[in-house]
């Protein structure tokens, strides 16, 4: 974990009240997907915790969603602004889990389940399976075709999208669950990496036997001294912003 | 000029500098060890501690404020047992001065079985009993809010301590100087000051208490006067030493704090929004001093009439 000031290189919306940010600064502290950034916003006490959608070692690019004032501010930052960074904030993904159930059983069916401000990780998460081999298939859900972002960010990486909307106007009508089944039913993954609301979540620990599931909290430090955004796990409690926020499948509460 | 001298003392214990992070900001110490060398504190206040564990009040716990945040952690920590027999000896290994053993409980006898325990720990220089937790039923602030509960807690753990017993007092009172009274009349060694401020946010959109246990304890530079003025009615109150706390973000804040009454000072909510910041307001402590000519920190502790 680092304090660094980073400098904003684009700022832009990319869907409906979504916003996709270019950061230049050292990242390099930033070691695996699904990690999150916490900013600092002058004029706001907390800082606002957002995940990193990919990165290189000068740059982070998030994703977010104006939900409030914070946000808000976030939105009508501009090019050249600078920001202050608490970088490398949360466990992340673990693609060497992944890797290790691969080698036992190479027919593992891999999928990545994203839901609104929840498909950015995945997103950082799909380019590092990409080239470690795995192709996983990417489902994305969003309420309304005018959300979707990203689809053919997913598709440049040569990967197979299926797209889900509750009011239908773009893809499948429905949840993401919905394009995780065939036309019998049966589940058509094994594995899932996923980010989304907590309904979401629920909903694909149900549909899918295995798997990582990263978790939204309000936090207040965002690296484990506070203790606001504690859960209970099978092994125990645990800090949705320093144990987490990925969790696996095994040790769900709900 | 000399180089300003900083050190400080509470209940014969020396401390290098006034500036100790808060109970429940700093856990056991662990994750700060990881980004600075912990022992330039003056000493750590740890994470409140209960007889049974606990895991707290239900999400979400936090809601933010102008100039602060409010929090409904409702004392989580792993119990006493635990405390004792790994949290505090392991703290020990990363950090080598005493430390303030901070305790609360639901009942007089919960608090003395805590400082029972917490007594025989080496590394424990003061206990900090919490009358004043907001955040739990029954408990907690119950105590704090009533001086014939204050004294009766301090009289039950005074005769079991053998440490230093400083009582963690309540701004939620009418009258604060009658809590601290009624505490050192039981024998208090000292008073540490203020605990969080209870207060409430609406997500007016949603029509719900932003927190899920509708009000919390409120804390950050917002409260910052506030403290000030209860460390100075206090101090003035009674002879004992008074650890002052309250939105304490620079070194200009632990001056103004000291200045008010307080022999040392608690560093909280800062700790959440700048991980760095116990070590930067110790940094900047001895410039501070030099730019308003204090040659010895201690001589400014209680110094407006």
């Amino acid at each position: 974990m680092r304090d660094t000031v980073f400098k904003i290189e684009e700022n832009k919306r990319i869907a409906r009240d979504v916003y996709e940010m270019l950061l230049k600064g050292d990242a390099s502290d930033i070691k695996a997907p699904g990690q999150f950034i916490n900013i600092k916003l002058d004029g706001f006490y907390l800082r606002r915790p957002i995940s990193v959608c990919d990165w290189k070692n000068d740059e982070i690019r998030i994703i977010y969603k104006v939900v409030g004032e914070g946000t808000k501010y976030m939105s009508e930052l501009s090019r050249g602004d600078e920001l202050l960074v608490l970088t490398a904030l949360g466990n992340g993904y673990s693609t060497e889990t992944l890797l290790n159930i691969i080698k036992n059983e190479p027919a593992t069916r891999v999928v990545l389940a994203g839901g609104g401000v929840g498909v950015p990780p995945l997103y950082g998460l799909a380019k590092r399976l990409s080239e470690l081999g795995v192709k996983p298939d990417v489902v994305l859900g969003f309420n309304s075709a005018e959300d979707v972002f990203y689809k053919e960010e997913f598709e440049a990486l040569g990967l197979s999208v299926k797209i889900s909307t509750m009011d239908g106007s773009m893809g499948v009508k429905g949840v993401v669950t919905d394009v995780m089944k065939d036309e019998k039913g049966e589940p058509l993954y094994d594995y899932v990496f996923t980010c989304g609301p907590e309904p979401m979540l629920k909903a694909v620990y149900n549909a899918v036997g295995d798997g990582q599931f990263s978790f939204e909290a309000r936090m207040a430090c965002g690296f484990g001294a506070c203790m606001g955004c504690s859960c209970k796990t099978k092994y125990g409690n645990k800090r949705i912003c320093k144990d987490g926020p990925v969790l696996y499948r095994e040790e769900i509460i709900w | 000029m000399v180089v300003p001298d900083i050190s400080t003392e509470l209940s014969g214990i020396r401390l290098d500098n006034p500036v100790i992070p808060a109970s429940g900001t700093f856990g056991f110490g662990k994750e700060f060890a990881e980004l600075y060398d912990i022992n330039i504190l003056g000493s750590i206040s740890v994470k409140g501690t209960t007889r049974e564990p606990r895991f707290g009040n239900p999400q979400p716990r936090i809601a933010e404020c102008p100039m602060g945040l409010i929090n409904s952690v409702g004392l989580q920590n792993p119990g006493i047992k635990e405390v004792v027999e790994k949290e505090l000896p392991e703290l020990c290994e990363i950090y080598k001065k005493p430390v303030i053993a901070n305790i609360s409980g639901f009942s007089v006898d919960e608090y003395v079985e805590c400082a029972e325990a917490v007594d025989k720990v080496e590394n424990v220089g003061i206990i900090e009993v919490n009358v004043s937790c907001p955040n739990v039923h029954a408990g907690g602030m119950a105590f704090g809010t009533s001086a014939d509960n204050i004294a009766k807690v301090t009289k039950a753990v005074k005769a079991v301590a053998k440490k230093p017993v400083y009582i963690k007092l309540s701004p939620n009172v009418t009258d604060i100087t009658e809590m601290a009274k009624a505490a050192e009349s039981e024998g208090a060694d000292g008073l540490s000051l203020i605990n969080t401020l209870m207060g409430m946010r609406i997500d007016i959109m949603r029509r719900r208490p932003v927190i899920a246990n509708k009000m919390g304890g409120f804390s950050g530079p917002a409260i910052l006067p506030v403290a000030v003025r209860m460390v100075y009615q206090v101090s003035k109150a009674v002879k004992i030493p008074v650890i002052g706390m309250g939105g304490v973000s620079s070194a200009r804040d632990v001056i103004e704090m000291m200045m008010a009454g307080a022999s040392a000072v608690q560093v909280g909510a800062a700790n959440l929004t700048d991980p760095w910041a116990c070590k930067k307001i110790i940094e900047e402590l001895p410039k501070e001093c030099e730019r308003l000519h204090i040659e010895k920190l201690s001589d400014i502790i209680g110094c407006i009439e």
